[in-house]
């Protein structure tokens, strides 16, 4: 069963990330990963949760947060999360230009919202916000750090696989990176949802 | 930088010595040497045997000190290890055991085991099996460097804030343990992964999840408590770091942080941590009891049942290792119910054991030995596990030798003999030798005797009220002969483990027998090829026909198990020298970071991982073939 999974490249499926058992594995393998994810961010909410009030005397939640800027920063991600399910359907019908059109745009999109947040970390931390201002500055630069780190590594990983699909085409072998990196930036995204509400929005009722 | 630089030169002087100078033929030299092939390897039987033995190593570093350990404790008011040297040697002992011993020995059989009891020929993820094996590498020799660069950590296995921060720890002890474990960390969640990954989808037609031998479910429900435990740990260890390295304030009261953070994310993984190691142990006691009783398990289903209730409550009791910290009634008595309702289906496990043996026919091998040893053994440890679990009780017990018997009888009369049993199960399977018998029992009963003698009196120890960690006790308050009993105790354990050393030395170098495919009449489907196996483990993959898929065949007077595919071309994964590289990049990185300074190293560390992940990324690699040509005559599904 196993070998002849492999050789089996041309699969009729519309499915092209799990012809080969080498393609399902890595959907597997990485929606498991994905649930290793989900505790370390539910860790980090919790550690954040705890110690959101700790302030020290520096300048509190509701005085930070801008939320026009976050609604900004937010309404970028989630397009990008759209444009990157445009790029997979756009994979699952052959299309190349198309694809790479698509993922262009997710890109694009990260860069931006990537930017944004370093703009407010800039902001924060000439307000005396930092991360080793309080307890409060540690856990919300740990949280939301973290998140950008993914979002850094989504980006250049997006990127490494367009130049890969762009040289080998879509194929058994590319097509199942590239869906697994689509379903990271999905759940990049979800995160930000989470952080949105629980860091943001509650960030402004106190 | 520099000490960077010494090394590599003297890794490339050695490797041209035993090499045989250099030349335009070193590198084909390189790539054609033992070591080379081991370095790279991707073969989950390879892999399996270097976590084994790298398992062993470590397991005969902790042993060390734990010797010096109860060589302090001996007598009263010793001053053999004082101090900052016996936190050390304790702090050591115990996360050597844990995360460098135990870990690695489950993963070696894991890894050898698990994909021929499924029919597999191979893991789901090669490359990261190798990957997973390198980054615990990496992390257990970073732990084990701290002795020679620095001092070792010293705030114990669990790492306690406020002492694990700079202030009451300073110097890179504590430094060690964060990135050490955290590299390491990452190779056993990666392991969890790829073993859940293969016995989800690399099953042989017929292997039902109701088919699969039970070491095969253990291993997946404690990869499933890795997946979701893992996590906790490296969110913790990297707070502390961020705390100790770069300022930050997790942990620190003065600044608003909390103490009692570290104590819920550590035990959020802690307490998943002791069912990691017991689950497999219940796995392989399975199997053994169930061939050598020549015997279906009983209640098999009820043993799955249980293994995955086991794993599911194991996520709600980690407050029981907090009673003390005053969290309130509320919470403690919700987890003292859960923490006791685990006694549930651990006791149905120990039942369906002794039903297996009951009325079988029982052979008493040193595997046998070993896993009969577990059951009181076990059962033991699990009592007072339930006498901790009621909090008011536990004001008394908590942080006192009770504490380290219960933990000692789980972990060693647990884990440790299930390891001991697998190893003389499972030995001819993995090396193609046998252990020798005799030897097997000697090591059992001096071992087992010795424990008994180290741990038993340590109950008496915790109720006549001497602390644990601490490096030495009065004389005249009734301790004295209860420690010198205890310690005397060592001197069993030790000769038991000299006598599986001399074992393994002999079956490896001097015995020139090959073992038999089949060495014990068993169930299962490893026992269907020859010992050790080929490197594509079945040359055509079996079609499982029932639960003990080889029993089943035996039963129905076959000799071969029955094919599920015609004999065909075979893909291979080829091996890669990658993961080692990315592995020395966290190592140099990890070593950059312990080193403090600007960080320089650190990140030039990193920056090598990327670049290998580049490289692997952008890597086309189909792997190779076997054909049925050169798969031997003796196509390996002999039954
Ligand atoms: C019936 C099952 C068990 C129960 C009810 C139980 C209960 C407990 C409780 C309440 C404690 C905390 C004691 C204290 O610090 O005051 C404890 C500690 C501990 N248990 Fe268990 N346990 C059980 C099984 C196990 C198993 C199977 C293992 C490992 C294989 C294990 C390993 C440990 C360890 C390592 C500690 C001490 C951790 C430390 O403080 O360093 N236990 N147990
Ligand atoms: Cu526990």
């Amino acid at each position: 069963m196993a070998s002849d999974a492999h050789t089996n490249t041309n699969h009729a499926s519309n499915h092209l990330e799990t012809a080969t058992l080498e393609g399902k594995n890595k959907v597997l393998g990485f929606w498991l990963f994905l649930a290793a994810e989900v505790v370390l961010f539910a860790c980090l909410f919790g550690t954040y949760l705890a110690l959101k009030s700790q302030t020290m005397s520096g300048p509190t939640s509701m005085e930070l947060f801008d939320l026009n800027l976050v609604i900004v920063a937010t309404a970028l991600l989630l397009t990008s999360s759209l444009t990157s399910v445009f790029a997979m359907s756009a994979m699952n019908q052959r299309k190349l230009k198309l694809m790479q059109f698509w993922l262009g745009v997710t890109v694009f999109l990260g860069l931006a919202f990537l930017i944004l947040e370093i703009y407010e970390f800039v902001h924060y931390i000439h307000l005396g916000h930092t991360f080793m201002s309080s307890a409060f500055g540690s856990a919300f630069y740990a949280l939301v750090g973290t998140h950008g780190a993914h979002v850094t590594f989504g980006i250049i990983w997006i990127s490494s696989l367009m130049i890969q699909a762009q040289k080998r085409g879509i194929n058994t072998d590319t097509a199942p990176k590239l869906f697994v990196s689509s379903l990271y930036w999905h759940f990049i995204d979800v995160v930000w949802v989470f952080i949105f509400s629980l860091v943001y929005l509650l960030g402004k009722v106190g | 930088m520099g000490t960077l630089t010494i090394m590599v030169v003297v890794a490339l002087f050695l490797a041209a010595i035993v090499l045989g100078g250099y030349n335009k033929n070193f590198l084909e030299r390189v790539k054609g040497s033992t070591v080379w092939d081991w370095m790279t390897t991707v073969d989950h039987k390879k892999i399996g045997i270097m976590y084994f033995m790298s398992g062993i190593v470590f397991f005969l570093i902790g042993g060390l000190e734990a010797i010096l350990i109860r060589l302090q404790l001996m007598v009263p008011a010793n001053d053999l290890f004082v101090g900052d040297i016996y936190n050390q040697i304790l702090t050591m002992h115990g996360t050597t055991m844990i995360f460098l011993a135990a870990m690695p020995l489950l993963f070696g059989l894991m890894n050898v085991i698990v994909p021929l009891q499924i029919g597999a020929r191979d893991v789901a993820f090669p490359f990261l099996n190798s990957l997973g094996f390198w980054f615990f590498t990496a992390g257990g020799i970073i732990l084990n460097l701290s002795w020679f660069f620095g001092g070792a950590p010293d705030a114990g296995w669990t790492s306690y804030v406020s002492l694990a921060l700079n202030e009451y720890s300073p110097g890179p002890g504590v430094d060690y343990y964060v990135l050490g474990l955290q590299i390491s960390g990452i190779g056993s969640l990666i392991s969890g992964i790829n073993f859940l990954a293969t016995i989800i989808n690399m099953r042989t037609p017929g292997m039902t999840l109701l088919r699969m031998p039970l070491f095969t479910w253990t291993t997946f429900v404690a990869s499933a408590l890795l997946l979701f435990a893992m996590p906790a740990l490296t969110v913790g260890l990297l707070l502390l770091m961020f705390d100790r390295l770069f300022g930050a304030n997790f942990f620190d009261y003065t600044m608003g942080g909390s103490s009692v953070l570290w104590e819920h994310l550590f035990w959020i993984f802690g307490h998943p941590e002791v069912y990691i190691v017991i689950l497999p142990a219940f796995g392989i006691l399975s199997e053994i009891i169930s061939t050598f009783s020549k015997k279906r398990l009983f209640g098999y289903t009820s043993m799955v049942f249980a293994t995955v209730l086991i794993g599911f409550l194991g996520f709600m009791v980690w407050v029981h290792h907090m009673f003390t910290v005053g969290l309130g009634p509320v919470s403690n008595s919700i987890f003292a119910v859960a923490t006791m309702a685990i006694g549930v289906p651990t006791g149905i496990k120990v039942f369906n054991w002794l039903f297996t043996m009951w009325g079988g026919e029982i052979r008493f091998t040193t595997a046998m030995l070993w896993a009969v040893g577990f059951i009181p053994t076990f059962v033991v440890g699990g009592m007072t596990g339930v006498m901790l679990a009621v909090p008011p009780a536990d004001f008394q017990y908590h942080d006192s030798y009770f504490v380290v018997a219960h933990f000692h009888y789980v972990l060693v009369g647990g884990t440790v003999f299930g390891i001991f049993a697998a190893a003389f199960y499972w030995w001819p399977k993995m090396f193609g030798k046998m252990l020798h018998e005799g030897l097997g029992k000697f090591q059992f009963w001096t071992f087992f005797i010795g424990f008994h003698l180290t741990f038993f009196p340590q109950h008496f120890l915790g109720l006549f009220g001497m602390p644990r960690r601490v490096f030495t006790y009065q004389a005249n308050v009734g301790l004295e002969s209860i420690n010198m009993l205890s310690t005397i105790g060592v001197i069993g354990m030790t000769l038991g483990t000299l006598a599986f050393g001399i074992n393994i030395y002999r079956s490896l170098f001097i015995d020139k027998t090959k073992a038999p495919a089949d060495p014990w009449n068993g169930r299962t489907l490893e026992w269907a090829i020859s010992s050790p196996p080929p490197e594509y483990n079945f040359a055509q993959l079996p079609l499982v026909r029932g639960y003990d898929a080889l029993w089943v065949e035996k039963e129905a007077g076959k000799k071969e198990l029955t094919p599920a595919e015609p004999l065909g071309s075979i893909h291979m994964p080829s091996s890669s020298y990658l993961p080692l590289v990315m592995a020395i990049g966290v190592f140099i990185s990890g070593m950059g970071f312990i080193a403090r300074g600007d960080y320089s190293m650190g990140i030039f560390g990193l920056i090598i991982l990327g670049i290998a992940m580049f490289m692997r990324s952008f890597e086309v690699d189909h792997g190779y073939h076997i054909e049925p040509e050169e798969i031997e005559k003796d196509k390996g599904v002999d039954a």
